[in-house]
C-alpha cells in the first residue's frame, strides 16, 4: 500500500496541488496568550503551533545560571491530539532531540549577554502536526521572542524542503515526510544569510542537496515576510487606532 | 528625526534601520555599514545617532531609580523584593528602616511581610549579583492600602510625561495618590473604589497607545467621561 | 515578570470591594466573564473543541482508539481523561508529568463525564470482551487566568459533542473500518460550575487574583435535567451546611445558562458547516 502512494502526479502537481517551489499558507498571529511575556500561533497548511517565552526571568535551581549571559530553555512538546494515533504527553526522545536543535537554532540570534545569571524559556507546543512542525515552531518561536521584547540580531526562519518521488520540493507535508524520499529541515536568519538548523535524512545527490537547500531558504524568505507583517500589525499604533475607530463607526 | 515620511518607523529586531554614515545608538548594532534594530520598536534618528524605542521592555535595575517592590521571602537579616525584573532584589535590614533593629532579637517580618508592597530606591547593582535596595529614605518604606498596578517599564516616561504634564494631569482630574515606581509598578489610592477603577484604566490606556500622539488630551476626555458617570451612578 | 505572591494591598482591595458586592474587573458575584466556545480546532483529532472565559484559554481533543476493554466491564468502552498544565499557559506551570492540581481537574471532569452519563459505554463496544472504544479526552490549559474547572469541563463536553467515530464493521477477527463517520451520541449534558468563597460571599468564575484569595471552592456539576452528578470541595477553607445548599441551587441555575451558550454555539457551528 505504502509504495503506490503517488506524491507527484503526471502534471508534475503534489498530492495537495502545490507546485515543487509553492508553500503552504502561512497565517501568523501575534501576543495570542495574556500570561506569557510573548507569544505567537502559526498555521501553515494543516499544522497548527503555538509558541511562547517566559523571561527573562530569574532561573531555579540557581547553579544553571551563567554569569555572562542568560540561559535559553526550550521546550518542543506535542498535544497528544496533534496527530493521527494518540500521543502519550510524556516527552519522547524525538521531542527531546528536537527542543535542543530548535533551542540552537534560536541561540545565535538572541543577544543572551544582555542579562547574566537569568533564563529564558520557549514553549513550543503542537497542536495538530501535518509535516514540518520543528521548522514552523522555529518560526513562531521567534516571533514570540519579538514579542516579548528580547533582543535578537535577527529573527529566525524555519522551513524544509526535500524530495518526493525523485522530485525536490519545498514545505513538506505530512505524507510527503513520511512517504518522500528525503527531509532536509533547514532554519534561516533572513538578514544576516546564515543557517542556525540543518538536518537531513536520506539519500541526496550534490546537486540535489544544493536545489533543495536554495528551495529551504526562499521558502524562508517568503515565510520572513509572513513573520515581519504579523508583527508590524500587532504593533502599528496608527493602524491600530485606526481600526479601533473604524470598529466604533460600525 | 525620522527617515520614512516624516515619522519614527515601526522595526522588528534584524531590521535593517539605515545605511551610511550612522553611529549605532541604543537596541541597534552596526555591521559592514548597516545599522540594524535589535528590537521591536520605533527607530530614530538624531544627528548621526539612530536608536530605537522598544515596544516592550525589562526593568534593568539603575542605581538611584524609584522602584515600587513586593516581598517575596525574607532570612533573619534581609528580604527578598520582586522588583519586576528579570533580578530579584535583596533589601538589608541595615537599609530597610528609619531606626536601627537587632534581627536577632526581633523576627524582622514584623515590619515587612511577604506579599508588601515597598517604595524602595535601588542603591547598587552590578548585574554579578542581585541589586541592593534601600528603603529607608523619606517616604519610604511600605505602600498602605491602594491597588498596585503594572505598566511596561518602557512606557515608564511617558506616564510621567514631559516635565510631568501626564502623571500630573492625572493626580489633579482623578484625585487620586499615584506612585510610579521606574520598574513599571503604579501605586494608586483613594478613599472612592470607582476612581481607583478609573485611575488603574487610564494607567493601562497610557501603557497601550504610548506611543500616539494628543495622549494626554485623550486620557483626560475619557476621565471626565468616567467621572461624570460615577456622579450619575451615586446621585 | 509575573509575581506568585499575592499582593497584599491588592487582597484588601479585592475584599474592599466584594464586601460591596463589586468586583477588580466590574462583574457582578455571580457573572461569568465573556465566555467563547469553538468547535473543531484541532483538526487530527476526532472530535475538538476551546473554550476561552475572558483571558483564560483551554482546548480540548478527544482521541478514538479500538482497544481492550476493562475485565470488570467487558460489554463497555472506556472513557479516559488526561489534563496537561504546559507550561506555556502560566509562569507557574513546570513541565514534568502531571501535577496534583492538574490530577484533580482531569478526575473531576472525568467524574461528571462519567457519573452525568454523557455517553453510554455499552453504545462504545464492538466485541465483547475483545474490542471496544476507547475514548481519550485530552485537556490542554493554553493560558491560565483563574476557573481551569469549569472551562476544563466546558471544553470537554463541546469536544464530546463535536466527536465522530469511525463506523466499523466485525468480519471475523478483524475489524475493518468502512471510511464513514457517525457522530457520538450524547445523552446528557453535565456542566460544571465551580463557587469560590472568598470572606464570606460567594463568587463564580474567579480571576487568577480572585483564586489565590479563595478560602474555599465547591465544583458542582448539574444535569441536564437539574439533577447534581459530581461535587468536588477543594482548598483549604470550610463551608457550612447554609452554604453548600446556596452554592447548589446557584449552580444549577449558572449550569442552565452555560448550558444555553453551548446549546447555541453548538448550533451556529453546526448550521455555518451545513
Amino acid at each position: 500500500m505504502d509504495e503506490e502512494i503517488k506524491l507527484i502526479d503526471e502534471n508534475g502537481l503534489r498530492v495537495d496541488g502545490r507546485r515543487f517551489d509553492e508553500l503552504r499558507p502561512v497565517r501568523i498571529e501575534v501576543g495570542v496568550l495574556k500570561n506569557a511575556d510573548g507569544s505567537a500561533l502559526i498555521v501553515q497548511g494543516r499544522t497548527k503551533i503555538l509558541a511562547a517565552v517566559y523571561g527573562p526571568r530569574e532561573i531555579h535551581p540557581k547553579h544553571l545560571s551563567k554569569p555572562d549571559r542568560a540561559v535559553l530553555r526550550c521546550r518542543y512538546h506535542m498535544a497528544p491530539f496533534s496527530v493521527e494515533d494518540r500521543k502519550s504527553p510524556a516527552p519522547s526522545r524525538r521531542e527531546t532531540e528536537l527542543s535542543k536543535v530548535i533551542r540552537e537554532a534560536l541561540e545565535p540570534a538572541i543577544l543572551l549577554e544582555k542579562f547574566p545569571r537569568t533564563c529564558i524559556d520557549v514553549f513550543v507546543e503542537v497542536l495538530e502536526a501535518d509535516g514540518g512542525t520543528r521548522c514552523a515552531g522555529v518560526t513562531a518561536a521567534s516571533v514570540a521572542l519579538a514579542d516579548a521584547g528580547i533582543p535578537m540580531k535577527d529573527l529566525v526562519v524555519g522551513c524544509a524542503a526535500g524530495k518526493v518521488d525523485g522530485v525536490v520540493v519545498v514545505d513538506l507535508c505530512d505524507i510527503e515526510d513520511k512517504y518522500g524520499e528525503v527531509d532536509v529541515p533547514v532554519a534561516y536568519m533572513p538578514n544576516k544569510g546564515l543557517i542556525s538548523l540543518l538536518q537531513m535524512d536520506g539519500i541526496l545527490t550534490m546537486e540535489e542537496f544544493e536545489k533543495a537547500l536554495n528551495l529551504a531558504i526562499d521558502g524562508c524568505k517568503k515565510i520572513y515576510e509572513v513573520q515581519k507583517a504579523a508583527l508590524k500589525r500587532k504593533y502599528d499604533f496608527t493602524e491600530k487606532l485606526k481600526r479601533e475607530a473604524d470598529k466604533s463607526e460600525e | 528625526m525620522s527617515m520614512v515620511g516624516g515619522r519614527r518607523s515601526l522595526v522588528i529586531p534584524g531590521e535593517i534601520i539605515v545605511e551610511g554614515n550612522f553611529r549605532a545608538g541604543l537596541n541597534t548594532y552596526l555591521e559592514n555599514g548597516k545599522i540594524y534594530s535589535t528590537v521591536m520598536g520605533l527607530a530614530e534618528i538624531r544627528g548621526r545617532v539612530v536608536s530605537v524605542i522598544p515596544i516592550k521592555s525589562y526593568y534593568i535595575p539603575k542605581v538611584g531609580d524609584i522602584v515600587i517592590g513586593i516581598v517575596t521571602d525574607n532570612s533573619p537579616t534581609y528580604w527578598q523584593v520582586d522588583i519586576n525584573s528579570p533580578y530579584m532584589a535583596i533589601l538589608q535590614v541595615s537599609d530597610a528602616l528609619p531606626r536601627p533593629i537587632d534581627p536577632a532579637k526581633e523576627n524582622i517580618r514584623k515590619y515587612f511581610d511577604v506579599g508588601d508592597v515597598l517604595l524602595a530606591e535601588i542603591a547598587l547593582f552590578d548585574k554579578l549579583r542581585s541589586p541592593l535596595l534601600k528603603a529607608n529614605g523619606r517616604g519610604q518604606g511600605k505602600l498602605k492600602g491602594g491597588i498596585l498596578v503594572e505598566v511596561s517599564p518602557a512606557k515608564v516616561p511617558r506616564l510621567i510625561g514631559k516635565r510631568g504634564s501626564m502623571i500630573n494631569m492625572l493626580k489633579k482630574e482623578l484625585g487620586c495618590q499615584i506612585i510610579v515606581g521606574q520598574n513599571g509598578r503604579v501605586w494608586i489610592n483613594s478613599v472612592n473604589e470607582k476612581l481607583i477603577d478609573l485611575a488603574v484604566k487610564a494607567v493601562k490606556i497610557v501603557d497601550e497607545e504610548a506611543q500616539t500622539r494628543g495622549l494626554t488630551e485623550r486620557v483626560k476626555k475619557f476621565i471626565l467621561k468616567g467621572k461624570e458617570k460615577i456622579d450619575l451612578e451615586s446621585a | 515578570m509575573k509575581n506568585k505572591i499575592p499582593v497584599s494591598i491588592n487582597r484588601e482591595h479585592v475584599l474592599k470591594l466584594l464586601s460591596k458586592g463589586m468586583r477588580i474587573d466590574g462583574r457582578d458575584l455571580l457573572n461569568y466573564r465573556p465566555i467563547s466556545i469553538n468547535f473543531e480546532v484541532a483538526g487530527k483529532a476526532d472530535g475538538s473543541a476551546s473554550v476561552r472565559f475572558g483571558d483564560t484559554y483551554v482546548m480540548v481533543g478527544v482521541k478514538a482508539e479500538i482497544g481492550k476493554p476493562f475485565p470488570d466491564t467487558p460489554g463497555e468502552g472506556v472513557l479516559l481523561v488526561n489534563a496537561e498544565f504546559v507550561p506555556l499557559a502560566s509562569p507557574d506551570f513546570e513541565p514534568g508529568p502531571p501535577n496534583e492540581d492538574a490530577i484533580e481537574l482531569a478526575r473531576v471532569v472525568d467524574r461528571g463525564l462519567r457519573k452525568g452519563e454523557v455517553v453510554d459505554l455499552k453504545e462504545l463496544c464492538i466485541v465483547p470482551g475483545e474490542k471496544v472504544w476507547m475514548l481519550w479526552v485530552d485537556i490542554y490549559i493554553l493560558d491560565h487566568n483563574g476557573n481551569l474547572m469549569d472551562a476544563a469541563a466546558l471544553a470537554s463536553l463541546a469536544a464530546l459533542m463535536n466527536t465522530k467515530l469511525p463506523e466499523v464493521k466485525v468480519e471475523g477477527e478483524e475489524i475493518i473500518k468502512t471510511g464513514k463517520f457517525k457522530p457520538l451520541n450524547i445523552k446528557d449534558y453535565p456542566i460544571a460550575v465551580t463557587l469560590g468563597k472568598i470572606g464570606g460571599s460567594f463568587i463564580v468564575d474567579p480571576l487568577l487574583d480572585e483564586e489565590q484569595l479563595m478560602d474555599c471552592r465547591l465544583t458542582v456539576i448539574t444535569t441536564k435535567s437539574g439533577n447534581i452528578c459530581a461535587l468536588q470541595k477543594s482548598f483549604s477553607g470550610t463551608f457550612s451546611q447554609g452554604d453548600v445548599l446556596k452554592a447548589l441551587n446557584i449552580a444549577v441555575e449558572k449550569g442552565k445558562e452555560l448550558r444555553d451558550l453551548l446549546f447555541s454555539s453548538f448550533e451556529k457551528f453546526s448550521s455555518s458547516k451545513a
